[in-house]
């Protein structure tokens, strides 16, 4: 307990502007940044109107509280039944804050949802399940999951990725607070959404719509990566899953069990839908959504019980010996 | 204040003392408004203990990263608790509840309209929070144990579908909800009514004290809104029970149309629990004040118009599910649009404290600790109408903040002024005004620890509804901050029940009006006998009593 | 109690409030409005959504005879309130009857209409969303036809055994307003379902 406070705080102080925060005050892309600024326009109208009203009940409050030893003190105070002129100005004033308000905050609207396309803008599909992202990558072929890879979009040659999104079961969300704004997967229902990362580097979230049991870790790893390692991940990805005679016992058992029933290894019988492609797991940084770091030891103990991780995810504990779970894991392994 | 001499006559039951079955037939068959607006408190401050202990639980859990203090299935269980009975079975009642003992008191009548569908509707929406949380018990149905619902308290589809949500326990949700709707739409039904029907010769619209006012709006709210929340759960039954598929997106139903139904609802609903608190504060601020509510048609307007506007912003929930631009863009008008009665409103209370003579009760503290705390619930409801920001801050722990400080901050604040304000009414004895005010500054410590801080993990990216969070994200300082306030909250609250069950017992005896105030029910012994009046009433004015109490200067020369 | 004020009681000018019966059943009839108004967008919205059929047009026949019926109970009542109004019982109670027998005639169409829908078409509440929201809006308002239906068949119940005078007759005249309701919903309800989504 007291480690997990300790470790917890120092991670609190290490985090101001590390790669690890998820502050929308840190945004890195542009819908963020639109946010942001009208977010700084709207603090400071609210922290205005605060001071003034705030301040002038507590001036009301102070100036004109009950004193006992005043001379007349327990006469009433004068009775004042109301002011059309005084109503009106707190009326109109409010009326005309609102308005300004509101054609900022449309500019934004308009600027963010409408924003035209650019032909070079890459497509990638989204799809929630429960608790795990499934991406792929219509024009080139490509399917993964979990982590999600991006180029930096340069704002002299914008290369924005726009984000086709649904569900396969219930609602979910998409929130990395530093690229953009959430925008929700909806079963029966597409929405789109785009990202611009102008630096590189790991941009973190996660699911923001109450999604069943293990919504908590359902996190988001997007990877913002200079052209060049963008175009390097496309050519490793695009490879069908490397074939290792080391592995071969693994591959055996992974085949001949309910793994290939919800998982696909392109190029082998495994071809199910309803779990992340594992083509290439073992490029990933982490397993079960973002919740472990990709190790051999983590990665066995989540095939041996998912719940050892993430109790409540839909992959059923396996029940594998110790030799089949050790010959699945290093099969795992090799499907860089 | 006055001072009164006590009336021990008013108070003093000479009659044999009766069996404790004697008693409880009598309170179960009641008609009298007042025992069931009693009964209606008491069974909301039940709850809100049981729905405040689950909330403590939440808070344990969630003050360290990667806790294991309650399973995700428990701590699902319990946000979805919490919500759906601090909603249904405190805010509805508690409000329900003071109307009930209130209203035929504040317009001169005997009783409610409807007496026998008064004891209906009470009776029914407690059965409500009883099958609420028999699913605690029955919620697996033949495989014994207990599953409370988990869907959230707004139960997004396809969540509730039979796919995601086997056995019973979202069953009982529904028919908890539908039950706790129907006796809404009773007693409201009631209550505009009664306020219509049964107000005492003098007693023009115009003249009704303003809680009656924001009553009547609230309950002409209640129709348009819960009436849809009821049709939408009657189509999730048909959905779980008869395998309809209205919200089965897998044969082409849709998970946005419930949304919509639920937040048609579900936004007017925050109003149907806030008009209520405006009415306390319409009350009690005047009467601590020394002055009459400045502004009457105003805030008449305001209530009318806040009724009126709350109907048209219920997607501004809905921001992030892709409506386009053009709704999008509507919706933040409209929401934005509300503030200006809102504003109104706070306005007038500034102008009725200005220049007045300011006591500091309990009471009043209360009321102030509403008033600052409701500015600041309303400032961040404008940024949330903001969609872009809302974009970021939807179902973040910033939203959950901000209603936090509408519902607490606000609304409770204002309903602990309204118990030290008429609990020497209801029971004929004055609260502790010394453990009053302890309650005062520790809950407000409590609050401001809890929901002050609470803000901040929503904008690093902390979404609501998760039962851990990863420890590298730095949310870790301010959970453990907000986690630290609820214990002085629990304090608070302690207090507050030991003061109404000591003052009970042994509070000062209060007499008809121990506050000097203006209202007819301050007209009346305290409690009030079975048949309110002896005499029905006859009204001249907005303040009957200060006509009474200053004959040479009354207020119907100015009204 | 000394301390309780007298509040001065004024004689000078009658005070003269609506009947509470009235109010409370516009009460009812708004909250009604809106649970209908719902249904009625649910339905609107899945029109053309259904995966699979039957739809509509196959299979949905216009009730006209058994409209006329529902439509013509809503002048027999108001009929039976004036003739109680001027205290001609059995003329009400003739009245009464003739609004039962409207009613049960709709509610026996419906009931054909449904056997026909769920043993000839294979059309139930699972078959397709065009199912769903069929037989919920429709069931929705057949049941309050059914509740009116009772509710009427007491008043008849009264009527016939003297027990109901035109002192009542307040009281039928809110019982008139939910059976005109009722009727003014399946204008509605028919709009909707029989020539908006067919």
């Amino acid at each position: 307990m007291a480690s997990q406070i300790w470790s917890g705080l120092a991670s609190q102080v290490g985090s101001g502007l590390t790669s690890t925060s998820t502050s929308i005050f840190a945004p890195k892309g542009t819908p963020a940044h639109s946010i942001f600024s009208i977010s700084m326009l709207v603090l400071s109208i609210t922290t205005v109107i605060f001071l003034v009203v705030g301040g002038l009940l507590l001036y009301a409050l102070l100036r004109f509280r009950h004193r006992r030893n005043d001379a007349n003190a327990a006469q009433e105070p004068p009775q004042i039944y109301g002011s059309n002129q005084i109503e009106l100005s707190w009326t109109v004033i409010p009326i005309l804050i609102v308005v300004m308000l509101f054609l900022a905050t449309a500019r934004v609207i308009l600027s963010t949802q409408n924003a035209p396309k650019p032909a070079d803008a890459l497509d990638v599909t989204v799809i929630g399940h429960q608790f795990w992202w499934e991406y792929r990558y219509p024009k080139l072929g490509i399917v993964t999951a979990n982590e999600l890879h991006i180029p930096v979009s340069d704002p002299k040659h914008p290369t924005p990725t726009y984000l086709t999104m649904s569900s396969a079961d219930t609602d979910h969300s998409f929130w990395v607070p530093r690229l953009a704004g959430k925008t929700d997967l909806i079963p029966n229902r597409v929405n789109t959404m785009w990202l611009d990362p102008e630096t590189a580097g790991l941009y973190l979230g996660q699911c923001a719509q109450y999604c069943g049991t293990q919504h908590a870790k359902m996190l988001i790893r997007v990877y913002a990566d200079s052209q060049a390692d963008f175009a390097a991940w496309i050519v490793r990805q695009q490879q069908p899953a490397v074939e290792s005679s080391s592995a071969i016992e693994g591959q055996n058992v992974f085949q001949h069990t309910a793994c290939i029933s919800c998982h696909t290894v392109a190029g082998t019988i495994a071809t199910g839908r309803f779990g992340p492609d594992l083509t290439h797991v073992a490029s990933r940084d982490t397993i079960a959504s973002g919740s472990v770091p990709n190790t051999s030891a983590n990665l066995r103990s989540f095939i041996d019980n998912p719940a050892n991780f993430k109790p409540g995810s839909l992959m059923p504990a396996m029940h594998l010996n110790d030799h089949d779970l050790d010959a699945v894991t290093a099969y795992l392994a090799t499907l860089k | 204040m006055a001072t009164h001499a006590p009336v021990t006559d008013s108070v003093v039951n000479s009659a044999p003392r009766r069996l404790v079955l004697e008693v409880l037939h009598d309170w179960v068959t009641t008609v009298d408004h007042k025992k069931i607006g009693l009964m209606y408190i008491g069974y909301a401050l039940i709850f809100l203990v049981i729905a405040g202990f689950e909330a403590l639980l939440m808070r344990v859990q969630l003050s360290i990263p990667n806790n294991h203090f309650v399973s995700p299935q428990v701590f699902n269980q319990l946000f979805t608790m919490h919500g759906t009975t601090m909603v249904f079975f405190v805010g509805m009642p508690v409000l329900f509840g003071f109307g009930n003992y209130l209203i035929p008191l504040m317009i001169g009548a005997r009783d409610m309209a409807f007496p026998r569908l008064n004891a209906f509707s009470f009776w029914i929406a407690s059965f409500g929070g009883l099958l609420l949380y028999f699913s605690y018990l029955g919620g697996s149905g033949l495989y014994g144990a207990g599953s409370a619902p988990d869907v959230g308290w707004f139960a997004y589809a396809p969540l509730t579908a039979h796919v995601f949500s086997p056995g019973h326990s979202t069953d009982y949700w529904t028919l908890a909800i539908l039950l706790s709707g129907i006796g809404s739409i009773g007693t409201a039904l009631n209550i505009v009514t009664t306020i219509i029907c049964m107000r005492c010769p003098g007693m023009k619209l115009n003249r009704m004290p303003l809680l009656v006012w924001l009553y009547l709006v609230m309950s002409c709210l209640v129709f348009v809104t819960v009436s849809p929340l009821t049709a939408a759960q009657i189509m999730l039954m048909l959905d779980r029970y008869l395998g309809s598929h209205f919200f089965d997106t897998q044969a082409g139903g849709s998970a946005v149309l419930w949304m919509h139904f639920f937040w048609i609802f579900g936004h007017p609903e925050v109003y149907v629990l806030i008009l209520p608190s405006f009415a306390f504060a319409n009350e009690i601020i005047p009467v601590y004040s020394r002055k009459a509510i400045f502004g009457y048609p105003a805030m008449v307007a305001a209530s009318v118009g806040i009724g009126f506007i709350s109907l048209s912003v219920w997607a501004h929930h809905m921001f992030t599910v892709g409506m386009g631009a053009g709704a999008n863009t509507f919706f933040t008008l409209a929401t934005m649009i509300i503030s200006v009665p809102t504003g109104i409103k706070i306005f007038n209370w500034l102008a009725t404290l200005w220049g007045g003579k300011i006591h500091f009760t309990a009471s009043m503290m209360f009321a102030v600790g509403f008033l600052f705390q409701f500015l600041i619930a309303g400032l961040t409801g404008i940024m949330l109408s903001v969609a872009p920001f809302d974009w970021q801050l939807s179902a973040s722990y910033f939203v959950v903040a901000h209603f936090h400080y509408v519902l607490v901050g606000a609304i409770l604040f204002i309903l602990f002024a309204a118990f030290y304000y008429w609990y020497p009414k209801m029971t004929g004895r004055l609260l502790s005004e010394k453990l009053g005010k302890w309650h005062f500054w520790i809950f407000l410590i409590g609050f401001h620890l809890t929901f002050d801080f609470m803000h901040i993990p929503g904008l690093e990216g902390m979404p609501r509804r998760i039962y851990t969070y990863e420890a590298d994200r730095g949310w870790m300082m301010w959970n453990m901050i907000v986690s630290s306030g609820a214990i002085f909250q629990t304090i608070g609250t302690l207090l507050f029940v030991y003061n109404m069950v000591w003052s009970f017992i042994k509070g000062p005896i209060a007499g008809p009006d121990p506050w000097d105030a203006w209202t007819l029910e301050w007209s009346t012994t305290s409690p009030p006998p079975h048949y309110n009046f002896a005499i029905i009433p006859t009204v001249e004015s907005r303040r009957p009593l200060w006509d009474l109490k200053h004959p040479d200067d009354p207020d119907s020369h100015y009204e | 109690m000394s301390e309780v004020a007298v509040i001065p009681q004024n004689t000078k000018s009658a005070w003269v409030l609506p009947s509470r019966g009235i109010v409370g059943m516009a009460c009812l009839i708004v909250a009604e409005a809106a649970i209908f108004l719902i249904f009625i967008v649910a339905y609107l919205y899945y029109i053309g959504k259904s995966l699979a059929g039957p739809t509509p047009h196959d299979v949905l026949d216009l009730p006209i005879f058994t409209s006329i019926c529902l439509l013509s109970s809503s002048l027999t009542v108001h009929l039976a309130v004036s003739a109680l109004h001027h205290g001609r019982r059995s003329l009400c109670s003739l009245w009464l009857a003739a609004t039962v027998l409207l009613g049960s005639i709709f509610l026996a169409g419906t009931a054909h209409e449904w056997y026909q829908l769920i043993y000839r078409d294979g059309l139930t509440i699972r078959t397709n969303l065009f199912g769903t929201t069929f037989y919920s809006l429709v069931g929705l308002h057949a049941t309050h036809v059914v509740v009116g239906l009772i509710m009427l068949s007491l008043a008849l119940f009264f009527s016939l055994t003297g027990s109901m005078t035109s002192k009542d007759t307040g009281r039928l005249e809110v019982l008139s307003l939910y059976w005109h309701f009722v009727d003014a919903v399946w204008v509605v309800v028919f709009t909707v379902v029989y020539v908006l989504g067919r």
